[in-house]
C-alpha cells in the first residue's frame, strides 16, 4: 500500500507534464497526470482515432536472470502460471503472480528478450502499487542462481492509438514491423530503448522501456509528431475498461483467481495440465468444474454510471459487486464490469445496479465494450 | 443583472425575485473535468440548506450538487440532462441545473458575493 505520509515520487517526465498544462494528482505513491488540458473525454477520442502518448514510468520493470532461458522460466513458472518456457525470442506474454489459494498477487507483463545473447534474462513489468509486494514475493521464493534485478532507472512510456505504427515507423522501423505481444531492442532517435508491441487501451501500440535520463527526448521527439498528443491516467482508465482490461486492486486482488477473472486464456495448455504454480489445485478445479463467480461485462440501460462498489441485484438479491465503471465514450454510454454467479454471466441477462439507493436496469454483456483494434503478425 | 451568490461548495444561486436558480460554478466544472451525467431531484421536492440537491457525474467520478438555499424543487433543466457537457460549455449560463423557490431567502446572506468567491478561489491555490 501507499504510505500517504510519504511524499510522492516523481517519473523523469515530471516537469514536461507541468509545462504541458497537465494536472497532477498522487497515484501509487506517484505525482501523476490524470489529464491534460484537452481532458479526458477529448484525450480518450484522440487516441482512438489518432495516437496517445502515456507516461507509465510509475509502473515496475525489473530483469530476471539466471544462467539460461530453461533455469529462469523454471523458476518464473513456479510463480505465475503461464507457459514461459515456451515462449519464442521477442515473444512477451500476459501473466499473474498467484498466491498459494490461487488469488492474484498482481498481473504482469513477460518478456523473453529477442537478442539471443540475453538468453537467461526475462523482463518483466508490474504494477506500480504492487513493485514491493512483487518484488519481496519472488526474492524470498526464487532458487539460489536466479535474480531480481528492479530497474528503477529505466522509464516507461506508450503510444497508443490506430496511427501510433505510422508514428513510430520513421523513428524506430523494427518497432513497426513487430507483431502483437512481441518485442525487440531498439533506437528511438539514436536513444537506446526496449519496445514492446502491446498496451492497455485495446488499440494497436508500443510500449516503450528507456533510460530515465534520455527518456525527455524521446517524450518530445514523439510529441513533435502533430498525429500524436499526450493522454492522463484518466483516459487510460476509460480506454482499458472499453478494452475490457481488469485493473489490479479492482478487478482483481489477491481474493481473485483467474479463472474467476475470466484470464483462463492467459494459462496455456501445459501449465494447465500439469500444473506447479501456487493455487493450481483451485485453478484446475475451477477450470473443470467452474469457478463461484465470474467477472462480466455489465451495460446500464439508462444514462447513469455504475461505479466501483455498486451492488448488483438479482430480483432484489444482491449477487455481485461492481469492480470497474464509469462512462464509455467510444460506447458513448456507461460500461461497468464485475463479478456474478456464473448462472448469471450470460450475456443477455438483466440485472440491476444499486446506484444510490436505486435498482436500475442493466445487461451483462460481452467484454471488451469496443472491438480491439491490435496489431495482427503480418 | 441578477444577482449571483457562491458557496464554498462551488455552487452558484442566481436569484430570480424568490426563486433560486443553482448550478455549479466555473471553477467547479473545471475541476470536475467533462461531465457525462446529471441527476435531478423531483419535482416538488422540498431540499434543505447544505443537502443533496442534484448529482453531477465527470468520467472519474460522481459528485454532490448541495443546495445553497432551501426551498421547492420547481424545474430541473431537461437541456443538461440531455446534454450534460452544458455544466462544462455554460456552467453559469445553459448549464444550470435547476430552480427552488427558496423557503428561507435570508440563507443567501451566508453565501459569497462574485467578487467575494474570486478572492475565496485563490486562497485555494
Amino acid at each position: 500500500m501507499t504510505d500517504p505520509t510519504l511524499p510522492s515520487l516523481r517519473t523523469a517526465l515530471h516537469d514536461a507534464h507541468v509545462v504541458l498544462g497537465a494536472r497532477m494528482v498522487p497515484f501509487a505513491g506517484y505525482d501523476m497526470p490524470v489529464q491534460y488540458a484537452d481532458g479526458i473525454l477529448s484525450e480518450h477520442n484522440w487516441t482512438r482515432t489518432h495516437a496517445g502518448l502515456f507516461d507509465v514510468s510509475h509502473m515496475g520493470q525489473a530483469l530476471l536472470i539466471g544462467p539460461s532461458h530453461g533455469t529462469v522460466a523454471a523458476a518464473l513458472e513456479t510463480l505465475v502460471p503461464a507457459d514461459i518456457l515456451n515462449l519464442k525470442l521477442g515473444q512477451q506474454r500476459y501473466t499473474q503472480l498467484l498466491n498459494a489459494d490461487g488469488g492474484i498477487i498482481d498481473d504482469l507483463m513477460v518478456t523473453r528478450p529477442l537478442d539471443p545473447g540475453l538468453d537467461g534474462t526475462l523482463f518483466l513489468v508490474v504494477n506500480a502499487a504492487r513493485k514491493a509486494v512483487d518484488y519481496a514475493h519472488m526474492m524470498d521464493r526464487l532458487p539460489g542462481g536466479i535474480r531480481l534485478v528492479p530497474k528503477d532507472e529505466l522509464a516507461l512510456i506508450a503510444l497508443q492509438g490506430p496511427e501510433a505504427a505510422e508514428v513510430i515507423a520513421p523513428h524506430a522501423p523494427e518497432a513497426a514491423a513487430l507483431g502483437f505481444m512481441s518485442a525487440t531492442s531498439s533506437t528511438l532517435d539514436d536513444v537506446p530503448c526496449h519496445i514492446s508491441r502491446s498496451g492497455y487501451t485495446g488499440e494497436d501500440g508500443f510500449e516503450i522501456s528507456v533510460a530515465a535520463d534520455a527518456v525527455e527526448k524521446v517524450w518530445s521527439h514523439l510529441l513533435s509528431d502533430a498525429r500524436v498528443k499526450p493522454i492522463g491516467l484518466g483516459a487510460r482508465d476509460s480506454l482499458r475498461l472499453e478494452a475490457g482490461l481488469c485493473l489490479y486492486g479492482h478487478d482483481i486482488d489477491t481474493t481473485t483467481s483467474p479463472i474467476e477473472a475470466q484470464l483462463a486464456w492467459s494459462i496455456q495448455k501445459r501449465r494447465r495440465e500439469g500444473g506447479g504454480f501456487p493455487g493450481a489445485a483451485r485453478i484446475q478445479r475451477e477450470l473443470a468444474e467452474g469457478p463461484a463467480r465470474v467477472r462480466v461485462g455489465l451495460k446500464p440501460e439508462g444514462r447513469a454510471p455504475a461505479r466501483e462498489g455498486v451492488d448488483i441485484l438479482n430480483d432484489g438479491t444482491v449477487v455481485g459487486q461492481i469492480t470497474s465503471g464509469g462512462f464509455g465514450p467510444t460506447v458513448g454510454g456507461p460500461i461497468a464490469m464485475g463479478y456474478v454467479p456464473p448462472h448469471l454471466a450470460r450475456p443477455g441477462t438483466a440485472l440491476d445496479l444499486l446506484v444510490r439507493g436505486k435498482p436500475l436496469p442493466a445487461r451483462v454483456c460481452h467484454v471488451p465494450f469496443v472491438a480491439p483494434r491490435y496489431a495482427r503478425k503480418s | 443583472m441578477s444577482e449571483i451568490r457562491y458557496s464554498q461548495d462551488h455552487e452558484y444561486v442566481r436569484v430570480e425575485g424568490d426563486v433560486a436558480v443553482i448550478g455549479i460554478s466555473s471553477y467547479a466544472q473545471e475541476k470536475l473535468g467533462d461531465v457525462v451525467f446529471v441527476e435531478m431531484p423531483d419535482i416538488g421536492a422540498n431540499i434543505e440548506q447544505h443537502k443533496e440537491a442534484a448529482v453531477v457525474e465527470s468520467v472519474k467520478a460522481a459528485s454532490e450538487v448541495f443546495a445553497p438555499v432551501s426551498g421547492e424543487v420547481l424545474e430541473v433543466n431537461d437541456a443538461l440532462e440531455a446534454n450534460p457537457a452544458l455544466a462544462n460549455e455554460a456552467p453559469e449560463g445553459e448549464g444550470w441545473f435547476l430552480k427552488l423557490r427558496m423557503s428561507d431567502p435570508a440563507q443567501l446572506n451566508e453565501l459569497m458575493s462574485a467578487d467575494a468567491y474570486q478572492d475565496f478561489l485563490k486562497t485555494l491555490g
